[in-house]
């Protein structure tokens, strides 16, 4: 290397070092997967990058990928607020008790965690009602099938996956009373190689419509090789497999959630809350529902999205019982927040076991 | 050629320095950055001093992760079920535990191998997979936590004062596990340099002919060393859940064991070359992450910058090999 | 034909397209083996042949040539192995790690900008007579063209080892290297070529699954298929033919807990996702019991020619 280089070298990691960009906010952004995983991690950074964009030089983003879960996140986060961060993003339920302890240590720091439960000071959590979205997909679902096969691809046994499939199944049978889900549990939230088996053993299995609880397109890849299946974006749209296989999506959209905090945080107002958003406010988008729908039923689809959306309609609404026979919700009463967000149990109907 | 992918030799330098130097000396996160070099390096090199027992002998136990996996179980559950009782005795029970859950998952290949001649690399590793899928089946129902909303997961065990894995010192990093790993670098170093047991494993990995001779058991040898491999795999992963990770979750484990075996060898199964091998792949790793805060590099070229400097290293064991054979002849 | 509520027709396809990665990858690895060499880098050669194939294949459109540049790539990657272990004498299972590591951190670099992207699929041929035979035809004569080529790699590697002279040289180069030494042979340059081969069929074995398999690229989607790789060469003592016997026996048993999960089948997901690993076992057990170790006599020693 030429001295030459070498003292360039210096002199820039001087600069490196020393350059701090003249911002009012830093925000910090910790992910679970790669950004470029198309679902769950991509949408979070589209909300990043939204944030940058709307507010200029005024606001410095700054963001790490595939930080596992536990002492790494830790440390992780406790990195980007030795480094100034003001605001904290942490986009993963396993990251809750490291968010926590870092918030301890931290008490001018604001976090948001993400999907999780615990709160404090400066620890606000979100999440988003995705099960919104998997009514609308279960009603497409129950009226497109023809096989009558349901195939769904769970990742975790957790409430936020269990409502998902619950909300997804109430409205499918609803139109039709012959439905059958055939659940798997991959385990995972992103693995291509597994979802695309997954898929295909869905497939073979005679499911018709493939639901997922995962994040890659594979299982959009593994219906479109088969031909005559329909599936849904997850967390993002999946576009490029419209208008078959993919006919509508859920889309993760953080954006406008982000820009609020971040502007709380500008404006000296945050405080600790919890959200929990639907449709209605934008939280959850509904992707455009393609032309491979039947009018009716995309004319049906797009109501229950604005119903939902004002509010006139909650996807568990009863009379709905339990897997086991016992009574959830009377006719016309819909469910409280609480039991949704501790859901572990499966509607009346599904024939599989919730694995212990 | 790490800097020209990067694109040009000065971000190469700052980055390098970024890795290597920060973590250590510079002013805004050494004090953070230099304790949690010890807790990354400390399950790695205690996992490492056990294989190298095994590697010395021949032995090759590749599935030390699932010897992690299964000690944390095991040392988990002993805690959770006595909550919320306190007691000093319930850490070291826990920690008993841990080393149990550990020697009994490397038993099964040992077992094996000395019963029916099974070669201990496919079984050992096979292993692992069953190990994260009993991981998966204890977090969302054995262990997990009562009061966790459905969530998998076990109990926190930061709120346990009984079964917390502490610092000794605050914010020094230094938790029973790097105490213990310590610890087992100067006992292998004691075992294989003076005591008789240390003698014989050597001379069964590198004569074996001549050790059965002698009459060394290669049973009992096989045991002993997948045994004590297990054990200290074992009890680093009791370490890691009841202190930094903080709990049993579906993937709490993050390669360690794997981990551990190219820092084995970068140590060149010598148990102070081991100590100094963790420590700086630590540093790659803690020096790595900000890099990749600090640059935008991707996560990616951390793994392969490991992968170079293990190359480099072991592209200099012509050296000694040599020199080896010029002593001989 | 439909056993057990599972489909054969549709099962065992399934379990051949799953398998033909950990195939290929196996085999090239079983003749590296035989020739008295361990390289556990196949995760790394095969992850990097995903790549390269799937950035060839989304540039060209065309599939065959991504898999082609695949082979190439998992060979070079090869290269420096065999350089790192036969010239510079470095500790193979040292060396094979390191070389995982590079690939897999290489793959994530250069394939960062082609996340995400949707690549042209294989189409699967179909021969004129064979495949229009009921049940047999869909489940074994319509498939893609590496599928076929992986069974004639088996079938090529089994002819030559056994019946040729390249191979009766290959095997003594494997079990005693001083005397294949003394003999004459160029044991180095055997092994030399035995690794290219390896890595040659672990890059083609990557590129299935990123181009037919799954089909996209994500970072470090091989997912432990090189270790599981490794693991059948053990399985299959080293044998061709028993290579691909395990390589189906494992897909096969992925693959159908899955459908059996599908289904609905009371057994936990727990047992039915570990039971590829568990049945691997048992049967190496019983092959232990009733066979004999035939595992090549150099095989991770280091040849030193001035011996």
């Amino acid at each position: 290397m030429k001295f030459k280089s070498v003292l360039t070298g210096v002199l820039l990691a001087f600069g490196l070092g020393t350059a701090a960009v003249a911002a009012d906010v830093k925000v910090g952004f910790v992910y679970v997967g790669p950004i470029g995983d198309g679902g769950w991690t991509y949408e979070h950074d589209k909300g990043r990058l939204a944030v940058e964009k709307h507010f200029g030089d005024r606001v410095e983003t700054i963001y790490q990928e595939n930080v596992p879960e536990g002492a790494d996140a830790e440390r992780v986060m406790t990195t980007m607020a030795m480094q100034g961060a003001d605001l904290i993003f942490t986009t993963s339920f396993g990251y809750m008790d490291p968010t926590i302890n870092v918030a301890k240590k931290f008490p001018n720091v604001k976090f948001e965690h993400a999907t999780g439960y615990k709160r404090s000071d400066n620890v606000s959590t979100y999440s988003a009602r995705f099960y919104e979205g998997r009514a609308i997909q279960g009603h497409i679902a129950g009226k497109m099938t023809k096989t009558n096969k349901v195939g769904y691809i769970a990742s975790f046994p957790i409430p936020e996956v269990i409502r998902g499939i619950n909300s997804a199944y109430i409205h499918a049978k609803k139109v039709n009373p012959d439905i059958e889900f055939n659940i798997i549990w991959v385990y995972t939230w992103f693995d291509p190689a597994k979802e695309a088996d997954a898929a295909k053993a869905l497939i073979d299995q005679g499911a018709d419509v493939v639901l997922q609880h995962t994040d890659s397109t594979a299982p959009q890849a593994a219906a479109k090789e088969a031909g005559n299946v329909i599936t849904f974006g997850q967390a993002s749209d999946m576009g490029e497999y419209a208008p078959m296989p993919r006919v509508s999506s859920i889309i993760d959209d953080w954006a406008p959630y982000y820009i609020a905090r971040t502007q709380a945080v500008l404006d000296g107002t945050w405080e600790s809350v919890d959200t929990w958003d639907g449709i209605g406010p934008g939280m959850v988008g509904i992707g455009e529902i393609s032309d491979a729908v039947p009018a009716d039923v995309k004319a049906e689809a797009l109501a229950m999205r604005d119903a939902i959306a004002n509010g006139t309609y909650h996807p568990f609404t009863g009379p709905i019982k339990k897997q086991d026979g016992s009574d959830w919700l009377a006719a016309g009463e819909t469910s409280d927040d609480g039991t949704l967000l501790g859901m572990n149990f499966y509607v009346e109907g599904i024939t599989a076991e919730v694995p212990k | 050629m790490f800097g020209l992918l990067l694109g040009d030799f000065s971000s190469a330098f700052s980055a390098i320095k970024l890795i290597f130097w920060d973590p250590l000396f510079d002013e805004n996160f050494a004090s953070y950055a230099r304790p949690q070099l010890l807790v990354k390096a400390g399950p790695i090199i205690l996992i490492a001093i056990g294989l190298s027992i095994g590697f010395k002998a021949g032995i090759w136990n590749i599935g030390a992760e699932g010897q992690y996996i299964l000690g944390a179980i095991f040392g988990a559950a002993v805690a959770l079920s006595l909550y919320p009782q306190e007691s000093v005795f319930i850490f070291p029970a826990m920690i008993l535990a841990g080393a149990l859950g550990g020697f009994i998952w490397a038993l099964i290949p040992a077992l094996l191998k000395v019963y029916f001649k099974t070669n201990e690399i496919l079984v050992s590793l096979m292993l692992v997979y069953v190990a994260e899928n009993i991981l998966a089946s204890v977090s969302q129902g054995l262990l997990r936590n009562p009061e966790g909303m459905g969530f998998p997961g076990s109990r926190n065990f930061q709120d346990y004062p009984s079964a917390h894995n502490s610092e000794i010192i605050a914010n020094s990093g230094m938790h029973w596990g790097v105490i213990t790993a310590f610890l087992a670098v100067i006992l292998v170093y004691f075992l294989f340099l003076k005591h008789q047991k240390g003698y014989e494993i050597r001379i069964s990995g590198e004569a074996p002919k001549a050790a059965y001779f002698a009459g060394i058991n290669p049973s009992k040898t096989i045991i002993f060393c997948m045994g004590m491999s297990g054990l200290l795999a074992g009890m680093a992963g009791l370490f890691e859940v009841a202190g930094p990770a903080g709990q049993i979750t579906i993937s709490f484990n993050s390669g360690y064991g794997f981990t551990a075996i190219i820092v084995a060898f970068l140590g060149r199964l010598n148990p102070l070359g081991i100590m100094l091998a963790g420590l700086l792949m630590a540093l790659t790793y803690i020096g790595g992450e900000i890099a990749q805060l600090m640059l935008g590099l991707p996560g990616a070229s951390i793994q392969l910058l490991q992968g170079m400097l293990l190359f480099f290293l072991l592209a200099t064991d012509i050296f000694t090999n040599y020199r080896f054979k010029s002593r001989d002849s | 034909m439909v056993i057990f509520g599972i489909d054969l027709v549709l099962l065992i396809p399934a379990l051949m397209i799953s398998a033909t990665p950990v195939l290929l990858a196996a085999i090239g690895e079983a003749v590296v083996e035989k020739s008295g060499v361990l390289n556990l880098g196949v995760e790394g050669m095969m992850i990097t042949g995903a790549v390269i194939g799937f950035i060839i294949a989304v540039n060209t459109q065309v599939p065959i040539y991504g898999f082609f540049c695949a082979a190439v790539a998992g060979a070079i990657l090869s290269v420096i192995f065999a350089l790192l272990t036969q010239y510079m004498m470095s500790n193979q299972v040292a060396t094979g790690l390191g070389l995982t590591m590079v690939g897999l951190g290489l793959s994530a670099l250069i394939g960062k900008p082609y996340e995400g992207i949707k690549s042209p699929t294989l189409a699967k041929i179909e021969i004129p007579i064979l495949s229009d035979i009921p049940i047999l035809g869909p489940m074994i004569f319509s498939h893609d063209a590496i599928v076929y080529f992986s069974i004639f790699v088996i079938a090529l590697v089994a002819f030559v080892i056994n019946k040729t002279r390249i191979g009766l040289v290959l095997r003594a180069v494997g079990e005693n290297q001083e005397a294949a030494h003394a003999l004459g042979y160029k044991v180095i340059r055997i092994r030399f070529i035995a690794i290219m081969f390896g890595g040659a069929t672990a890059g083609i074995g990557g590129a299935y699954i990123s181009l037919a398999r799954v089909p996209q690229w994500t970072e470090g989607m091989t997912a432990g298929a090189g270790w599981i790789a490794l693991a059948l060469v053990v399985f299959a003592s080293w044998k061709p033919w028993r290579v691909l016997l395990g390589a189906y026996l494992f897909g096969g048993i992925t693959v159908l807990q899955l459908n059996l999960q599908a289904i609905g089948v009371a057994i936990p997901v727990e047992i039915l996702s570990m039971s590829p690993y568990l049945v691997t076992i048992v049967v190496l057990v019983g092959i232990s019991l009733f066979g004999h170790h035939t595992a090549p006599g150099s095989l991770a020693r280091p040849f030193h020619a001035s011996q």
